[in-house]
């Protein structure tokens, strides 16, 4: 059970990091596990945290980019207001999305808090020692490849801190031929997840799973709920589900624990 | 007589650079109807990316073979304009050669590296109008080109190869002429490229050299004025508009979108309405933007900066899948209904409505619909153009005023406004997977 920063608060306590796990990893079954691993790597290394458990909502995201600024404006002044009032001072997020929102839009409507995305945070614990992964482990001698989300990627360039995560793995990286800056969306982006696609020729993220399946990798390591669903999706109707593995940062970290 | 010829060049210079002048202060009146947006902070890093962006064009060299025949084309451009100096200042006093006297030896360098310059534009433009019409590139074959974009850009690539050639087979004239020792011709010697040319014309008269060289001369100083007046009707505007569009570009991270503050006060006010002043006389303000007024006037320098290479569209998602968004298209638009509102206004002293706008009658719903705000058009920009910016405005505008979003959409609106999230789950279970 993962302690909120209301049972803190009535202890009189402070967390030092608030986990904010966003709607796709509280509600989406499969972002569900990518919760669950993060938790389970945070309890690893020790650290005290807490979630804002029902407190939280919507960082207003997916509203914000269709257009909704009413919407998006009322989700950030309720978090903000929540944030605000437990002196939330660090978040660690598994979404690049609320990670974007909360990082570069909420400081200018008063919630200004250190930001943190979960590949970073790995990074970082693994670098400093604090998390050892174990040799061997099952993605030795793997094929590995990495998806650069949008939300870490171009809009914040974060490229190189997932990348030595995974090549702290006893297995070979290997990149996709649209990467880093270059990187091909999955399609879930600017609120297209909650949507169909408009006409066209074929889905994009069917266009990304042939950058896959030409990679040759047997795992895909993806930093975010919605390319996690997208690119599962791809691979699925590639039928190459028993070949290749479709995975959160997180859960790659918490099998090599 | 030669008198005549002076003040015949003075009239043209004045008239081009008068009319020059002209359309680029229609085109400024232009940029200033979008909206006031105030960017002055940063000001090394905003010189910083003049100098990477503008003029070391850093994004070009992703791609590096098309980036270095660019660049001899626009080093070509910039160098030879110290020629050009020589040339107006030759035509207006009646002179040849003016510097050559007052720079000795180092004038020949100078017009041979102005000569090796030439040749590298001559080759590259002559590469650049093969993939445009032979290799056909699939960023500058594509259909939104049809028509007059696709003659603008070659017009540009074949004025290059006739300014190039003018300026080499007049210098080529003129050793010949120095051959001759005709009196008008200073003895510079040979030039690197143009003495390969000269034995083609080595058999004329003295006359008929004289002629070919001043007809060069001539054309080549006019077809400069030319080419400078069919700028601001052309794509090409960018080789001067690139670098104020890079001094301005955002320096904000590319995920981070524009803030709505009336809107921002609007919901502070309704959650705490002891804040909200009593003298409610606010001003009725549009939500995003439905016609070029209602974008900033950076939005408005992208339109006229961008030279439709098509490295945003290539590189759109939606795009590449079929969908009808393409980032190109979307400045081209915004271009073109801008130029549209100038022209309204040139003739009637003021705006007249036309009855049209940027929004459904140069850019549709469906477009703006596909985008994923992925940002690879905005990384792509050579010249740091946002087309994201505009069509979320643009999206904005269609959502808070005309209350137009699909189905699933106005779905995802309710979930989040009911139960905090996008999708139809109970706040209550929001935490259901911590148990």
């Amino acid at each position: 059970m993962v302690k909120t920063y209301a049972e803190f608060h009535q202890e009189g306590t402070t967390p030092e990091i608030l986990f904010w796990v966003g709607c796709a990893g509280s509600f989406d079954q499969r972002a569900q596990k990518v919760t669950k691993a993060f938790v389970e790597i945070l309890n690893h290394v020790g650290i005290s945290f807490a979630i804002l458990g029902k407190e939280e909502m919507c960082t207003g995201d997916p509203a914000r980019r269709a257009g909704n600024e009413f919407l998006f404006q009322m989700m950030a002044y309720n978090n903000i207001q929540t944030m605000n009032m437990y002196e939330v001072k660090k978040i660690v997020t598994t979404c690049p999305h609320c990670f974007n929102t909360l990082k570069n839009e909420y400081p200018e409507l008063g919630g200004n808090y250190e930001v943190i995305s979960h590949a970073v945070y790995l990074q970082q614990l693994i670098n400093s020692g604090k998390l050892a992964l174990k040799g061997g482990g099952s993605f030795k001698g793997k094929k590995i490849t990495y998806h650069d989300s949008c939300y870490l990627g171009r809009a914040n360039a974060i490229y190189e801190a997932p990348r030595e995560v995974l090549n702290a793995l006893d297995s070979e990286l290997v990149e996709l031929k649209r990467c880093k800056t270059n990187g091909l969306c999955c399609g879930a982006g600017g609120a297209q997840m909650f949507k169909e696609d408009e006409p066209g020729a074929t889905r994009i993220n069917l266009e990304r799973t042939k950058d896959i399946l030409e990679s040759g990798a047997s795992v895909v390591a993806s930093n975010c709920p919605f390319c996690l669903t997208m690119l599962s999706d791809g691979v699925k109707m590639n039928e190459k589900e028993n070949e290749i593995e479709v995975l959160d940062m997180a859960e790659i970290i918490q099998r090599s624990l | 007589m030669a008198i005549v010829q002076q003040i015949l060049f003075a009239l043209i210079t004045g008239t081009a650079i008068f009319f020059f002048y002209k359309k680029i202060s229609e085109i400024r009146r232009n940029i200033m109807l979008g909206t006031k947006e105030v960017i002055n902070d940063h000001s090394s890093e905003r010189w910083r990316n003049v100098l990477l962006l503008a003029f070391g064009q850093k994004k070009m060299f992703t791609n590096p073979m098309v980036a270095i025949l660019h660049f001899f084309v626009y080093a070509g451009f910039i160098i030879i304009n110290i020629e050009i100096l020589e040339i107006i200042l030759d035509g207006l006093f009646g002179m040849h050669r003016l510097f050559f006297p007052i720079l000795g030896a180092f004038y020949a360098l100078l017009i041979n590296s102005f000569e090796i310059l030439a040749l590298l534009v001559l080759v590259s433009v002559l590469l650049f109008l093969a993939r445009r019409n032979i290799v056909k590139v699939k960023r500058l074959a594509m259909g939104e080109l049809d028509g007059w974009p696709r003659n603008d850009a070659n017009f540009i690539l074949l004025f290059e190869v006739v300014l190039m050639s003018l300026f080499l087979i007049m210098n080529a004239c003129d050793y010949n002429l120095q051959q001759l020792n005709h009196e008008h011709y200073a003895q510079t010697g040979s030039f690197v490229i143009s003495q390969f040319i000269a034995p083609l014309f080595s058999g004329f008269s003295e006359t008929s050299l004289v002629v070919l060289e001043r007809s060069c001369w001539w054309l080549h100083i006019i077809g400069i004025f030319v080419f400078m007046n069919y700028l601001p009707f052309s794509k090409h505007l960018h080789i001067v508009l690139a670098f104020p569009n890079a001094y301005y570009a955002s320096l904000e991270p590319k995920g981070k979108l524009q803030n709505m503050p009336a809107i921002q006060k609007e919901v502070l006010y309704m959650m705490q309405p002891e804040l909200a002043p009593t003298d409610q006389a606010e001003a009725i303000t549009k939500f995003g933007a439905k016609d070029v007024f209602d974008l900033s006037w950076k939005n408005l320098l992208d339109a006229y900066s961008c030279t439709e290479c098509g490295r945003c569209t290539d590189a759109c998602p939606a795009n590449q899948t079929g969908k009808k968004l393409s980032p190109r298209k979307i400045m081209m638009a915004t271009r073109d209904r801008l130029e549209e509102v100038g022209r309204n206004i040139t003739a009637n002293k003021s705006f007249q409505d036309d009855s049209k706008s940027l929004l459904h009658d140069y850019i549709t719903e469906e477009e703006l619909r596909a985008c994923t705000t992925c940002n690879a058009c905005v990384q792509e920009c050579p010249v740091s153009i946002e087309p994201l910016d505009i069509i979320m405005q643009l999206r904005r505008n269609l959502v808070m005023e005309e209350s137009k979003a699909p189905q699933e959409w106005n779905m995802m609106f309710g979930n989040i406004e009911n139960n905090m999230a996008p999708w139809k789950f109970s706040p209550d279970d929001r935490d259901a997977w911590n148990t």
